[in-house]
């Protein structure tokens, strides 16, 4: 600004040619960030477009909602996706009820207990499970799973591969948030007499409340797209399913692979498409009501 | 319930560094005791070694000896936790919890220590505004987030909060730094209100807040940068303000410092 003034005094001096030169850069930097947003943008709107086109018609019958694939041929037009909108929900909610003590208890051990060796190992070991592609956590749970222990392919096998997915994401979340909390809220908690642990139960944790589940919300919304381990651990199945320990739970990600061989028939690919948009819409939801609990985060920074 | 403060040969230090070198003093019960000196002397320091939240810091030790009515707090099996029951603290910044309302904040030291009787706990929630001088502002609000009210407020309620809990002793770390004269007044008459009931300690770097509500004044000082603090001179507010026995002192009094 004061550069910009003082060549407009002395513009006799000839210094109007460097300024010139800015205002050109400032240009062309502005016109290929947009350039690069518009790019962006491109293929996002084109998939949304693409399946909204193909499959979002289904979803606004009520049967898709209701019904499950039971007997329904591929050439047919009938049933929904009942059994794999449930059978992911259920997946996700048992995996999130493992995942969240663990890596929450993880994230305050590491912020709030953590000093040394330990917690740097700790640490380590976080980065290195974000940093797992979800074959590699798929396989390790087969591994285990099913070559070690001699066990069928059962839902609950998936979710443990999912937990491990989704750990990495809590702890690092919840960390976040809990190092947002001021110290001087802990501080002032310790000077009334309140023991450490309850200060982080009762005042820490609160504090942070919304913002962990916010993060949990996004962890969610993530693992539950995953498509890896449900092929490896858990295939497709056609009806109803709740049983986790028994036999196969049939889920989004599974139905759209299922289909895909079948997409030249018209029934099955419109299913494929509507399979996908509902995918994509309660990935949505999960991460709109995330940022809507963000809203009443306690800490401001 | 007021409680007298002996000191005796205290150095406090952060890992290795020495903040604090060898200080020795008795507080007296039922009075107001000052700690002025210029920035980094280690008033805050010292300050949080009386109720033992200096060892909060990682490295955060101390030698020597605090008596509590001829009891160590850092002798073997004393319990941090307990010390702090009994010698409470107000900070620089208010610091309601935000999770809470008015009147929770009030009653949150007594309710995380498992009182759980509704109606103690209304009667202390009470007591103790009325004691902080801010029941008559509050009274009509008290579920209402404590965050939503004025940083004189919300200073007082920190300190309704710490004398909830009944403490012995009451140690306040620059505790109007961020206020307006006003609110500043009304802690002031407050301290004087509360000294006849408890012991209390103030860091502060206004000379005439010293001047007005201390009874005993300390000078902390230090040598150079880098050197550790020290207590300079310890003595009654009156004879600090007119004729202290150290030159150090007359000379940071008179602002003829450095
Ligand atoms: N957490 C800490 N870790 C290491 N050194 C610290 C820490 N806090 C304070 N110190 C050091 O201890 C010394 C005393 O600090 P202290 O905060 O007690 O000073 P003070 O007298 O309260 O100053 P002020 O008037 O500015 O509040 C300073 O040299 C400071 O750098
Ligand atoms: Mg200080």
């Amino acid at each position: 600004m004061s550069t910009a003034t003082v060549d407009q005094a002395s513009g006799s001096l000839g210094k109007k040619g460097q300024s010139g030169g800015r205002a050109a850069k400032n240009t062309i930097a502005k016109v290929v960030m947009w350039a690069a947003f518009l790019i962006a943008l491109v293929p996002l709107v084109w998939i949304m477009w693409t399946v909204i086109s193909k499959g979002g018609r289904l979803l606004l019958d009520v049967g898709w909602w209701t019904e499950s694939q039971r007997g329904v041929g591929r050439r047919e037009q009938a049933g929904g996706a009942a059994h794999a909108i449930q059978g992911t929900l259920i997946q996700a909610f048992v995996t999130a009820l493992i995942a969240v003590p663990i890596g929450v208890f993880t994230a305050v051990y590491l912020v709030e207990y953590g000093r040394g060796r330990l917690a740097k190992a700790v640490s380590f070991m976080v980065d290195i499970l974000t940093g797992i592609p979800s074959i590699v956590a798929a396989l390790f749970v087969y591994a285990l799973w099913v070559t070690t222990f001699g066990l069928d392919r059962i839902p609950f096998a998936v979710c443990l591969a999912l937990v491990l997915l989704m750990i990495p994401v809590v702890v690092r979340s919840t960390e976040e948030m809990l190092k947002l909390v001021p110290n001087e809220l802990r501080e002032a908690s310790y000077a009334l007499g309140v023991p450490k642990w309850k200060t982080i139960m009762k005042i820490v944790l609160p504090t942070a409340f919304s913002g962990i589940v916010t993060g949990i919300l996004l962890g969610l919304a993530r693992v539950m797209g995953e498509t890896a381990p449900l092929i490896i651990l858990g295939p497709y199945f056609k009806s109803l399913s709740t049983n986790l320990f028994d036999g196969l739970m049939g889920t989004l990600p599974t139905m759209i692979n299922e289909g895909r061989d079948n997409m030249a028939v018209p029934a099955t690919n419109e299913r494929v498409w509507a399979a996908a948009c509902t995918l994509i819409l309660l990935v949505l939801i999960l991460n709109l009501l995330g940022r809507l609990v963000g809203r009443f985060s306690k800490v401001k920074n | 319930m007021s409680k007298r403060i002996d000191v005796q040969n205290l150095n406090v230090f952060y890992g290795d560094f020495l903040a604090v070198k060898d200080a020795s003093m008795v507080i007296e019960p039922r009075s107001v005791t000052a700690f002025i000196g210029p920035s980094g002397c280690g008033k805050s320091t010292f300050l949080r070694t009386l109720n033992r939240m200096h060892e909060v810091i990682p490295g955060g030790r101390v030698e020597g000896k605090v008596l509590l009515d001829n009891e160590d707090l850092y002798g073997p099996g004393v319990d941090p936790v307990a010390v702090r029951r009994t010698v409470g603290m107000v900070f620089q910044r208010p610091n309601p919890f935000p999770t809470m309302s008015i009147g929770d904040n009030v009653v949150a030291g007594l309710r995380l220590n498992g009182v759980k009787d509704k109606k103690v706990l209304k009667e202390k929630m009470e007591q103790s505004l009325r004691g902080a001088n801010l029941w008559d502002e509050v009274k009509d609000r008290l579920d209402k987030p404590g965050a939503g009210l004025s940083g004189g407020q919300q200073q007082r309620l920190c300190i309704a909060r710490a004398i909830a809990v009944s403490p012995d002793v009451l140690l306040m770390d620059e505790p109007c730094s961020a206020l307006d004269p006003i609110s500043t007044l009304a802690i002031e008459d407050l301290m004087n209100e509360l000294k006849s009931e408890y012991t209390i300690v103030i860091v502060t770097h206004n000379m005439q807040q010293a001047a007005r509500v201390a009874d005993r004044t300390a000078f902390f000082n230090l040598e150079a940068t880098g050197k550790p603090g020290m207590l300079v001179e310890m003595n009654d507010t009156q004879k600090m303000f007119s004729n202290p026995d150290q030159r150090a002192t007359e000379d940071y009094i008179s602002g003829r410092f450095g």
